[in-house]
């Protein structure tokens, strides 16, 4: 049997991290994901990882591009405005094919904005963040239990698609604590044959790319890309309804809101008033791009109010 | 008839593709990419080493090596490499920039990746002009240039003064070696060559951080020769960024950086203080078996250093 332990969001992701094998981290302060850095700071010295406070969010999520391309599982945490600086590591990112995990515990925007929990970034996150012709896989969590589940499979997801992965939080969830039942720990990570290690004399040079200068080149690469996102938005959405098939209206919602949401549904069933909840949160889960929701989970005979 | 026998003298490194190169006639690209290639045929780490290639003229370098390699953003060289020496520290990690991506947009990461003493190799390629773009003000441009950007020469009232790297960069303690030299005649090249090699042996001997700035020509945008082009670099770029060791904490008597930068500190009481904490984290990790069990994770890493295909 799991353990059960009481912990701060921050703190799950940190742990379920490292238990699902990630031994690097490389982050910039910014409130509201401080426990989230401050937790790998202590326990990744004794895991044999590595913590590196970068110069700023930039050098982190390069930092984090060298050591995915080196084959490593490893991720970056940060808030909103942290989050916008990362844009152009995580293009880079995406255009060289690289995993990693990307933690955003939302605070309001724009600009400075506030350092109360939000879901500004929906947009940002579910657009993809930076330039051009890239999506990303986003997971929103509504507790801390999902903060971990979501944290700890998302390497898994970043591995087989070779993608970037956000965790979509909010500085509600990544300060509150909730008992949460931590994962095993991972023995076996995937092989990574396309990995920067140094060819050894072994085999073929590898590298990590995003420049095609001939525009062919990068229309294909683009289009073998956009079909990874297809086969992700078939095969790895979650999604469920609530009380949604004879509701004459649909709350969408995710994060920390939809529990806010979740608890109003329920007030206005025992009013006798037909709701139901949908979205990736907490009943989905995950976030595609252009969609709060998997296309086969969209009623077209709603009327929205 | 007595057969005379075939002497090579001279041939393509093997670390170097068979490749054309996007370099201009005349660029100091083509001699420094090279020199590098060499020094990584001499010390036989074609295998070990990988490469991060910057944004600029030389952006394409990944496909003029036999090494791995990435492509970074421009100016983020230096976190790139970090990230992957983090992950494999036995294993031989350079970066290659120009001026704009190392003393502008990517000044950050120079200095920090430098005052962090990773165990990475910079070459900068410093000719005071941005080349791929076309010739605009570079931040090692000079007082009075001409550049697309500074059209009435570089104005120091209000574009400020050219940034010497090696001298800001010698005041870091992370910093093991810094020499700054230039490939204008077959003298200089070879003493650039013995700055590189040294470069790469400081990072393999664990010293600490090692830069070699290459004082370069650009006669596309500078509108010269290559020849004039030398002149030039000679009579207005070696006065103001004079060449020789910058640092070489191994030369003024220090085992390596840290030791160093101990020195340095040692009024200093808590950056002097007994810290077993840090002591016992130290003393668990670095050690050789501890560092394969960690690659054991990373897959690929230990792969079979002969016999393969290429």
């Amino acid at each position: 049997m799991a353990e059960k332990v009481l912990m701060k969001g921050n703190e799950a992701i940190a742990e379920s991290a490292i238990r699902a094998g990630c031994r690097f981290f490389f982050g910039y302060p910014i409130t509201p994901q401080t426990e989230l850095a401050a937790y790998m700071a202590k326990r990744m010295p004794k895991e044999g990882g590595t913590y590196l406070q970068a110069e700023s969010e930039v050098a982190a999520i390069n930092m984090v591009y060298g050591a995915s391309a080196a084959g490593a599982r490893v991720m970056t945490s940060s808030s909103s405005p942290g989050v916008s600086l990362k844009s152009e590591g995580v293009s880079y990112i995406a255009g060289a094919d690289l995993p990693c995990l990307i933690i955003n515990i939302e605070r309001g925007g724009p600009g400075l904005g506030s350092i109360q929990p939000s879901q500004s970034d929906y947009w940002q996150a579910t657009r993809a963040l930076g330039h051009g012709d890239f999506q990303m896989v986003v997971y929103a969590p509504s507790t801390v239990q999902e903060m971990a589940d979501l944290a700890y499979g998302a390497f898994d997801i970043a591995d087989k698609y070779r993608t970037p992965v956000m965790i979509l939080g909010d500085g509600m969830l990544g300060q509150m604590m909730e008992p949460v039942e931590l994962p095993e720990r991972r023995t076996e990570l995937p092989d990574k044959p396309w990995a920067t290690t140094g060819h050894g004399n072994a085999r073929p040079k590898n590298v990590a790319n995003s420049l095609y200068l001939v525009a062919e080149e990068l229309e294909r690469t683009n289009f073998e890309r956009y079909e990874r996102y297809e086969q992700i938005k078939a095969t790895e959405q979650m999604a469920e309804l609530v009380d949604c098939e004879d509701a004459d209206i649909i709350v969408v919602a995710f994060g920390a809101s939809s529990r806010i949401a979740r608890t109003a549904v329920r007030y206005a069933r025992e009013e006798g008033i037909k709701v139901g909840l949908s979205g990736p949160s907490p009943c989905g889960r995950s976030l595609w791009t252009r969609s709060p929701q998997p296309a086969s989970m969209q009623r077209p005979t709603c009327q929205s109010r | 008839m007595a057969q005379k026998e075939e002497k090579l003298v001279y041939e393509r490194p093997h670390s170097l593709a068979p490749v054309v190169t996007n370099y201009c006639p005349g660029c100091t690209h083509g001699i420094v990419n090279r020199l590098v290639a060499e020094v990584i045929d001499e010390l036989g780490i074609e295998g070990d080493t990988i490469g991060v290639s910057p944004v600029g003229c030389s952006v394409m370098m990944y496909n003029f090596y036999n090494c791995d390699f990435l492509e970074a953003a421009h100016g983020r060289a230096p976190a790139v490499a970090t990230g992957v020496k983090r992950v494999h520290p036995d294993k031989v990690v350079f970066a290659y920039q120009g001026d704009g991506d190392l003393a502008s947009i990517g000044m950050a990461e120079t200095v920090h990746a430098a005052t962090r003493g990773e165990k990475i190799t910079i070459i900068f390629i410093n000719n005071a002009i941005y080349g791929m773009t076309g010739g605009q003000m570079a931040p090692t441009s000079l007082p009075n240039q001409v550049t697309q950007t500074s059209p009435y020469g570089r104005d120091v009232t209000t574009a400020g003064y050219p940034v010497r790297v090696c001298e800001l960069l010698s005041s870091l303690d992370g910093v093991a070696y810094l020499e700054r030299v230039c490939v204008d005649s077959p003298k200089n090249i070879r003493n650039a060559k013995k700055a590189l090699k040294k470069a790469f042996q400081t990072q393999i001997d664990g010293i600490g951080y090692s830069l070699v700035e290459v004082v370069s020509t650009c006669p596309t945008n500078w509108g010269m020769t290559p020849m004039d082009a030398f002149e030039w670099m000679r009579e207005n770029m070696l006065p103001y960024y004079p060449l020789g060791v910058y640092r070489d904490v191994v030369a003024e008597g220090y085992a390596n950086a840290a030791e160093a930068a101990a020195a340095r500190a040692a009024a200093c009481p808590i950056a002097m203080a007994e810290n077993p904490q840090l002591d016992e984290i130290h003393a668990s990790l670095p050690s050789k078996a501890k560092v394969e069990a960690a690659q054991a994770a990373v897959p690929g890493v230990n792969a079979p250093k002969e016999g393969g295909d290429r």
